[in-house]
């Protein structure tokens, strides 16, 4: 009797138990892990290390697609759009040695801006561990600090359990990344596969039980505040928390601004979105930070770029935080009321006790400064005077032509905070950047993945010339799988964000922020990519539409006006009521 | 500037490699010296306990508290003043058996809680325990007598509030 024939035979009378008499490879069991958390698509690097599980993947490539990327960095930000785009977890894979440490930054970035990633790296095997063998690295010790979790299996028997748990801990709670370091004999040996989902980790809680009291007692404060201000973050959109969000805002009549990753969880255009906080944030939202009488924080971290000086942020205020993980709780900000669980949830409950509320007089002092921020800066960028073109009426042209549909992913600098202040979001997830980390390289990449996560949507990714050219080989990533990405360089040809501070700070000390660019367009091209140029405003509007309207993947190259700046701005340690216009 | 004190900080963790690491990277990234360090088993099987020592302001070890008791593996973390807890450690001096029977030497270890744990012919060993200042004087006056080796444990502290790990590992499963 073969093999086969025993297996079906041992089917019949013993059922279900046939499963545990199925030996497969433990890299064979890792696709079959991914295969069982409803994973079917991937991105990474192959290597030594890791062949034994490219070789399965190559099996099963009808089931789970692989995404060759150029740089493993750029597997890690591309895994990191999908996830936001998507909300699921972003997968990656790579090779031992220089694979593993080339996930850092990416990694890095995403346990920052809490992004589900499980990265998944060869390793050496056991036996060498240690020895400082072939492309040995060690990556558990050197990703530790930026993982939400990692683990390394010497044993096929441990892959299973350990990959249950992987995507338990990367997606629940307040997500982050997890990478699991699988040695090379653990992906030959053999293991009796079964697969259980993970639903519970006894020294782990996702998520905080709410307390009803302090649901009444932060109800109470908003009740009785006067000047009462909500910042939101990312968490309404991780929370998916956007419908009952609205709903409370709008019975409240609060007014409400978002942190630089809280973006599109409310329409940019909602009449309570009184626009962004923070160093590059708006105008009214800042000063009136330190006038409302009570701040309400909702699914955000109090970063410093959005506090400015601790000393002096809302200090008048009594200030309630909804929030999902203890640790942030008085971390940087002091708080009244802390309403600890999954906001969604919370926000579900807080709406029988808040009462209905008009706050008109409040509201109009939002209007009134950002009437303000449209004289001295706003109507300058829509509608310039000066020859050269304003970063910001390139993003005013890309709402137009978009209908504020598109997915805005936008790199770091300059740019990205004018795609942050000026794009007009409708959808909520249609706001994709690098916040916490600020990761110059990110956007490229990320809108691959962005684009492969929401394929019935435009994606549009914004970046400066700097940025662009550290993940720049990702071109070769669009030619190969031809996801039609678009993607706008606003070309001032410098670092611009440094030269801005370089002008501000350091007297016009433009200290290696000049860059000599190539010629963009024939680089696109040479991925057999489509792509333009404009430096003219009257050519503006057609190179965009040409773009928006293309099926295929779209380059173009926007020449800006070089030393334009991006304001308001609160420099480092100043207050945020000292937000300057100019 | 809030004052800066000892703190013992109570870590029960899952017993798994690489947890140690965890920790320490959370003392790193806020630039806090550890004072003292303890691993051991605990009261309950399979749970870990690790007890440090740093010296920092209140408000800053109630954050550190935070991030460490968020750590996937750490199932609760606790931090005490020194008068919340019942507290010592453990040093050993080896001095040259030449100065075994000098009167002066026998003085300075004659309190209650040092010992003679070894003699050789060239060599014997004093072990002490107490309060870090009490080990700190004892080596201040064994020190001119040339020290061969003198190494102290991490302080291991049992705290006078009740740290609930039981319950909650039942809570949660
Ligand atoms: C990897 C990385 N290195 C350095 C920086 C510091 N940095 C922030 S913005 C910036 C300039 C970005 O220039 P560019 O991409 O041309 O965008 P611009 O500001 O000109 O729009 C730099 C160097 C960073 N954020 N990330
Ligand atoms: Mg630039």
């Amino acid at each position: 009797m073969n093999f086969k024939n025993m297996e079906t035979t041992i089917k019949k009378t013993v059922g279900e138990t046939r499963l545990k008499l199925t030996k497969i490879s433990g890299s064979e069991a890792v696709v079959k892990c991914l295969l069982a958390e409803g994973v079917d698509l991937a991105y990474g690097y192959p290597g030594g290390a890791i062949m034994p599980i490219y070789d399965e993947l190559y099996k099963y490539q009808d089931k789970l697609h692989h995404v060759l990327t150029r740089h493993e960095q750029g597997a890690t930000h591309a895994a990191q759009g999908f996830a936001r785009v998507t909300g699921k977890t972003g997968i990656v894979f790579a090779t031992s040695g220089p694979g593993a440490t080339n996930l850092v930054t990416g990694i890095a970035d995403a346990q920052i801006d809490s992004t589900p990633l499980v990265c998944i790296t060869g390793q050496v095997s056991s036996h060498l561990l240690g020895s400082d063998a072939f492309q040995e690295t060690d990556i558990i010790g050197i990703s530790t600090p930026v993982t939400k979790w990692n683990y390394q299996i010497t044993k096929a028997s441990e892959i299973p359990e350990i990959m249950a748990k992987a995507f338990y801990i990367a997606k629940s709670g307040r997500p982050g990344p997890v990478l699991i370091d699988i040695t090379k004999d653990a992906q030959f040996g053999e293991v009796d596969f079964k697969y259980k989902k993970c639903e519970k980790i006894r020294s782990y809680r996702a998520i905080p039980k709410l307390d009803i009291e302090k649901v009444k007692a932060a109800a109470e404060l908003i009740n009785s505040a006067k000047k009462p201000f909500i910042v939101f973050g990312q968490g309404i959109i991780i929370g998916q928390a956007e419908a009952e969000f609205k709903a409370f805002i709008e019975k409240t009549n609060i007014p409400s601004a978002s942190t630089a990753l809280g973006l599109s969880a409310l329409a940019t255009k909602h009449p309570l979105n009184v626009g962004m906080v923070g160093m590059h944030g708006n105008y009214a939202p800042n000063v009136l930070t330190n006038q409302c009488d009570l701040l309400i924080a909702i699914g955000m971290r109090f970063d410093d770029r959005v506090t400015g000086n601790l000393e002096t942020y809302a200090k008048q205020a009594k200030v309630i935080h909804f929030e999902i993980d203890p640790a942030e709780i008085d971390k940087n900000v002091k708080t009244d009321v802390a309403v600890l669980g999954n906001v969604k949830e919370s926000l579900t409950e807080i709406m029988p006790f808040v009462n209905k509320m008009q706050h008109a007089a409040w509201l109009q002092e939002f209007t009134k400064l950002y009437q303000k921020e449209c004289e001295v800066v706003i109507n300058d960028q829509l509608n310039p005077t000066k020859e050269g073109l304003t970063m910001g009426e390139v993003i005013n042209k890309i709402n137009q032509e978009t209908n504020g549909e598109a997915v805005i992913v936008s790199d770091v600098g300059q740019h990205q905070m004018f795609a942050c202040r000026y794009a007009n979001f409708i959808k909520t997830r249609s706001s994709i950047t690098s916040g916490g980390l600020g990761t110059m390289g990110f956007a490229l990449p990320a809108a691959i993945g962005a684009k492969m996560g929401a394929p019935e949507r435009e994606v549009v990714a914004i970046i400066g010339d700097g940025g662009y050219q550290m993940t720049i080989q990702e071109l070769g990533t669009i030619l190969q799988t031809e996801v039609p990405v678009k993607i706008v360089v606003l070309n001032n040809s410098f670092l611009g964000m440094v030269r801005q501070w370089q002008e501000l700070f350091f007297d016009r000390r433009y200290a290696s922020t000049v860059m000599k660019n190539p010629d963009f367009v024939k680089i696109a091209e040479g991925y057999g990519i489509k792509a333009n140029r404009v430096s003219k405003r009257e050519n503006l509007a057609n190179a965009v539409k040409t773009m928006v309207a293309s099926k295929e993947a779209y380059f173009l190259e926007v020449v800006i006006e070089k030393e334009d700046n991006i304001f308001p701005m609160i420099p480092t340690g100043e207050s945020v009521s000292d937000i300057r216009l100019s | 500037m809030e004052e800066k004190q000892n703190f013992t900080v109570s870590v029960y963790t899952e017993n798994n490699v690489g947890i140690l690491n965890r920790l320490s990277a959370i003392f790193l990234k806020r630039h806090i010296n550890i004072e003292s360090m303890t691993v051991s088993k605990s009261e309950i099987d399979h749970v870990h306990r690790f007890t440090f020592v740093v010296i920092v302001s209140e408000t800053s070890i109630k954050k550190v508290v935070g991030q460490l008791e968020k750590q996937i593996e750490v199932i609760k973390a606790f931090y005490h003043k020194d008068d919340e807890v019942i507290y010592q450690e453990t040093a050993m001096f080896k001095i040259s058996t030449k100065f075994m029977y000098d009167e002066h030497i026998q003085n300075k270890f004659k309190f209650r809680r040092a010992h003679i744990v070894t003699i050789t012919e060239r060599y014997f060993v004093i072990e002490a325990s107490g309060l870090k200042e009490d080990i700190d004087r004892m080596y201040d006056k064994l020190k001119p007598y040339g020290l061969l080796q003198f190494v102290r444990s991490g302080r291991i502290a049992i705290t006078r509030p009740k740290m609930a790990i039981s319950e909650l590992l039942q809570e949660n499963i």
